[in-house]
């Protein structure tokens, strides 16, 4: 909420109950991880100590869907996982976002076959694209955190509970360093 | 290209194990392959393994391929290859037997001349293989213990490592249901 230093001597604070409830459910999206291919190794190493998702309090991986309110597609989905990933969603309790992480979840990718989902979209709702092949760690805490942005705006829920997919497309912003990044002791 | 040279002792078990029957051989960078008739293929599969001095206790492998459009001339359309392996002798032999659809071949109707003989009682492990090569070629194992689907799901209207189907599929990958907010 960013309002830690604007807290008065004595402690206390008012706010909204939105707000409230906002910043509670940004900062701890639980997500699921449906990796299926490489795409989930970069989605551990988002998780690992290097790039550290736990910084935006999305560290607990949870494998029971209905523990969780963000899905991350995490490679190809072939049509025979379809059902299993459609059931997963269904699972989950609202409010609940999904991210599609990489060209195949998103487009099939390479894999322009007849097994192979051409993006899972089109199947379930997606609110995150995250392009990539793999994406890079940072790509995806930008996809993250793009869902974070917009559950600090969200208002009341649209009667029913029900939210439109958000269809988000993550800009490529991350230009590579050499890795690992050499390190300097001040003198 | 040079000439295959057949000097795999298993060619002379063989041929002297059964006279009377018709075989093919060739042989490719030392890899040597024994092409029988499918209505012949247990016996030697009995004989490959259960004879000592061929001794074929491993069954690494079972493929199918589908030789539609080959450049070369070959004895059939399908053929299914199977990798035998001698760990006493550490000696690699192929099986291989050919055969030829007596119906069209875009479907998934049982053709009664697209079948060959399960080694399954021979070597369990052919189950799961004989299955893939069932479920992508359509080539179906006499007494085989449970011959489903492995690999696509059951429903699925082809055998879609044929080459004549589409890399693409006939549009199965877009037929299915969607899951929305409001379903969901």
């Amino acid at each position: 909420m960013g309002i830690e230093a604007a807290l008065p001597v004595d402690g206390f604070v008012t706010t909204q109950l939105r707000r409230v409830i906002n910043f509670a459910r940004r900062n701890s999206l639980w997500p699921m991880p449906f990796a299926t291919a490489c795409c989930g190794i970069e989605l551990m190493a988002t998780a690992c100590s290097r790039y550290d998702l736990a910084r935006f309090g999305a560290e607990v991986m949870r494998f029971s869907p209905r523990q969780c309110d963000l899905l991350i597609v995490a490679g190809r989905v072939s049509i025979k996982t379809m059902p299993v990933l459609q059931r997963i969603y269904q699972q989950m309790t609202e409010p609940k976002w999904v991210i599609s992480m990489g060209a195949c979840a998103s487009t099939g990718g390479v894999f322009d076959t007849y097994a192979v989902v051409q993006g899972c979209d089109q199947f379930i709702p997606v609110d995150v694209y995250v392009p990539g092949c793999p994406p890079r760690p940072e790509q995806l805490i930008e996809g993250v955190m793009a869902i974070q942005r917009h559950i600090d705006r969200e208002g009341m829920p649209p009667p029913g509970g029900k939210r439109m997919p958000l269809g988000i497309a993550i800009q490529p912003t991350h230009a590579p360093r050499p890795q690992p990044v050499g390190l300097t002791l001040g003198n | 290209m040079t000439t295959p040279t057949l000097d795999h002792p298993t060619f002379k078990l063989v041929k002297d194990a059964f006279p009377g029957k018709k075989f093919l051989a060739t042989e490719f960078r030392g890899q040597s392959t024994l092409i029988v008739e499918p209505a012949d293929l247990h016996e030697v599969m009995v004989f490959l393994k259960s004879d000592p001095r061929a001794d074929y206790c491993f069954l690494s492998d079972v493929s199918g391929v589908d030789y539609l459009n080959y450049p070369a001339e070959m004895p059939g359309r399908f053929a299914v290859h199977y990798n035998l392996i001698c760990f006493n002798r550490d000696d690699r032999f192929f099986v291989k037997t050919f055969v030829n659809p007596s119906l069209p071949t875009d479907g998934i109707v049982p053709d009664p001349t697209l079948v060959v003989d399960s080694v399954c009682d021979l070597w369990a492990g052919a189950e799961w293989m004989e299955r893939e090569v069932f479920d992508m070629f359509g080539i179906r194992f006499r007494n085989h213990p449970d011959l489903r689907r492995i690999l696509m799901w059951e429903e699925y209207p082809a055998h879609p490592l044929r080459k004549d189907y589409p890399l693409r599929g006939r549009g199965e990958r877009d037929q299915y249901k969607v899951v929305d907010r409001t379903s969901g």
